[in-house]
């Protein structure tokens, strides 16, 4: 769906102001708000620039900076933190080649931090888009990665 | 072909996040390879709470339960378990001491232990299944309030029951639905908090993803004893799942008119919406939330005016949490004597509690108030991993405390956990042994907060970040013994002045862990020593 598309499938009201966000986000392939889309959003709910601004950056879910294909979002959270959270973290910026924040070269995954995600029976953990993953070792983490690079090449 | 074996298989969050579904999948290829799909119903449930086994399955009619599922064992239990009728005895639990092989969930003693009102369903019946709710006496509750109770009559039932606010404060729900009620001002909103933002929680995704129509039911009730014709659900964009599986519930609740106009061919209407966060801790926060649901910034204001006044859109609101939701119906049907008979005097019913951290059986369980919190470590958690020693039990999250090794005959309720300077809050209970430090636990609460806070109140704001300096101080061993003081006078400060709940009680876990463990504060200031061993870790 592109960005009209997207619109139209809502009322124009403000309450809707998040849920078109999140479509607009997930539907481009740098998973971000661009300027346009800004604007376009503000003109069609009928609110100024700024107030869509200050929504889009105060949630951390919405980046108005470029992303990968994929986000990794990384539970910091004190539960996993004292199942190892950090030493997974470390492992990721080291397997991808990036720090928190960036994304990797070949623009397929941008590593975030989270807080809980909510699965801590199973921490250390990570969410990459919608998918959830427990337990994480380093291992599993080779294995979580090449399975994304994997079915993006295959 | 009948079908002779149902499997309830564990489509929980959990579950699936250590390969449940790729279990799944060769099962379903294992049953066509042997051309027995037929025979086999596999139901995907909500979570059965003892996340440490997954991914896991229970065979019936036989009530055999599998644990830690591979892909590989699809095939055994197939050929073994579902042709031949044997057991497949390397997948079963084994209890921790004895090594007995236990073959019946039920005869589990952390499923024994437990007395499931809000869990009820959960593990259970297939979750996206109307049908498989109803057969559990689903829908029993609202038929019974629309046909035969006035809305008062259905506020005094909730009041008498006792049932208090699940989502960290406690407030009595009964006397929340009064205030709206007699709330002036034409339209009324209903909301559901599923923000559930508490590091350790996971009680109200487990209930959203294995019950939704239990919350979308006693939501419903609730618009009815209020006065409210809208509701809206808030989850958190981090439970996808919740939100997908609480779509197609509300869907099919609106096909069989159980929800929208004249439900039940009664003179009641009610519509359900759900709203999705964008990942901000303080949206849990009821005027932050209800913020967010406009489509605004989630900044709390103050209070009052409370939700009850004046709350979304500015109209009388009514804001309860999934898990006090969950007790509603169940209370409708079975009465306020039957709830509270359970718990303790002030303390009514049943708490949902998070297990994780250095625990055996971590997971979701369900206990009576008043289960003590040994019981719930070592009888139900199945204690510490590799025997290690108890140190301390941090309960409440971000805004709650520890307690204490020397406490822990302590009955988990708000009041006995309140003497200890914790809150029950919203039930994450994360064990810790000798292995955590206390002031490193301090310091990861306080990032927390210090990340999350919204930044609308500088004592919110600055305050964590300064106290957060001193930990870090303290942890490298450059900190003087004069900044404990300076660290509880700016705790206590904070709590006095801060915005709201966030900020107000930010400081507890540092202040908690001082009250109880101010040897280990001092033994990093004095000598550089951390008895866990956590920091002055030579960096590699
Ligand atoms: C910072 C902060 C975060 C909160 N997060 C949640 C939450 O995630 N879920 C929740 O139900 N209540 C949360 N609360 C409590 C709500 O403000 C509110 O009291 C609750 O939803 C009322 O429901 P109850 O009476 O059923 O507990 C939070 C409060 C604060 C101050
Ligand atoms: S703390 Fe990491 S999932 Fe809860």
């Amino acid at each position: 769906m592109n960005r009209e598309e997207i619109l139209k499938k809502y009322e124009p009201t403000r309450e809707n102001l998040l849920y078109i966000l999140h479509d607009i986000q997930d539907s481009k392939n740098e998973k971000y708000l661009s300027e346009e889309d800004l604007v376009a959003v503000s003109r069609y709910l009928k609110i100024s620039r700024s107030e869509v601004v200050g929504v889009a950056t105060f949630y951390t879910m919405f980046s108005v900076k470029k992303r990968g294909q994929h986000i990794i979002r990384v539970c910091v959270s004190p539960p996993c933190q004292l199942m190892g959270g950090n030493t997974i973290f470390n492992y990721l910026r080291k397997t991808l080649g990036v720090k928190e924040g960036e994304t990797t070269s070949d623009n397929m995954f941008t590593l975030e931090s989270s807080s809980c995600l909510g699965v801590c029976a199973v921490a250390p953990a990570m969410m990459i888009d919608d998918q959830m993953f427990g337990n994480l070792t380093p291992e599993k983490i080779d294995e979580i990665i090449t399975r994304y690079r994997e079915k993006k090449n295959g | 072909m009948a079908k002779i074996y149902n499997l309830l298989l564990c489509a929980g969050a959990s579950c699936i996040s250590s390969g449940g579904y790729s279990f799944r999948d060769k099962l379903v290829e294992e049953l066509k390879k042997h051309n027995i799909e037929n025979m086999v119903n596999i139901v995907e449930t909500g979570c059965v709470g003892i996340c440490e086994l997954g991914p896991v399955v229970i065979v019936y009619p036989d009530g055999v339960f599998y644990k830690k599922l591979k892909p590989e064992d699809a095939k055994d239990i197939v050929e073994e378990h579902l042709l031949k009728g044997r057991v497949v005895g390397r997948l079963l639990y084994k209890e921790k001491d004895s090594e007995k092989i236990v073959q019946q969930a039920s005869q589990i003693p952390f499923f024994q232990k437990q007395l499931k009102i809000v869990l009820r369903n959960c593990g259970i019946i297939n979750p996206e299944s109307l049908e498989e709710y109803i057969g559990k006496d689903g829908y029993s509750a609202l038929a019974k309030v629309l046909t035969e109770m006035k809305p008062e009559d259905v506020i005094k039932e909730i009041k008498d029951s006792g049932l208090r606010g699940r989502g960290g404060a406690g407030f009595p729900t009964g006397l929340k639905w009064e205030l709206v009620r007699n709330s002036k001002g034409g339209e009324k909103y209903v909301i559901c908090n599923a923000d559930e933002g508490d590091p350790g929680a996971f009680m109200d995704r487990s209930v959203l993803e294995g019950d939704p129509f239990s919350v979308i039911e006693a939501m419903t009730i609730a618009g009815y004893a209020v006065g409210a014709k809208q509701g809206y659900i808030y989850v958190r964009a981090e439970y996808p799942l919740a939100i997908k599986r609480l779509r197609s519930a509300i869907k099919k609740a609106y096909e069989e008119n159980l929800l929208g106009k004249n439900i039940f061919g009664q003179n009641f209407d009610f519509d359900l919406e759900i709203r999705v966060g964008a990942g901000a801790f303080v949206c849990g926060e009821e005027t932050a939330l209800m913020h967010s649901v406009e489509g605004q910034r989630g900044t709390p204001s103050p209070k009052p005016p409370f939700p009850a006044d004046r709350g979304l859109f500015g109209k009388p609101t009514l804001i309860n949490n999934v898990e006090t939701y969950a007790n509603v119906c169940q209370i409708i049907l079975k009465g306020s004597k039957w709830f509270s008979s359970i718990g303790t005097e002030k303390s009514k019913g049943t708490k949902v509690f998070a297990l994780a951290g250095a625990i055996n059986n971590t997971g979701l369980v369900e206990v009576p108030m008043g289960t003590t919190l040994k019981e719930m470590v070592y009888e139900i958690g199945g204690g510490l991993p590799n025997d290690k020693k108890f140190k301390a039990a941090q309960i409440g999250g971000p805004s709650g405390g520890c307690i204490p090794e020397e406490y822990i005959d302590t009955p988990l309720d708000y009041e006995s956990v309140k003497k200890l300077g914790t809150i029950i809050g919203s039930g994450g209970l994360i064990v810790m042994s000798e292995d955590t430090c206390m002031v490193d636990l301090a310091k990861y609460f306080l990032e927390f907060t210090q990340d999350e806070s919204c930044g609308k109140c500088p004592s919110c704001r600055i305050g964590t970040k300064k106290m957060l300096e001193i930990l870090n101080r303290i942890s490298k061993g450059r900190a003087k013994v004069e900044e404990l003081d300076l660290l509880i006078h700016l705790g206590e400060q904070i709590s006095k002045t801060a915005l709201c709940g966030l900020g107000q009680t930010a400081p507890n876990p540092v202040l908690s862990t001082l009250k109880y463990f101010k040897d280990e504060y001092l033994e990093h200031i004095n000598e550089k020593k951390c008895r866990a061993g956590v920091c002055f870790k030579k960096k590699k």
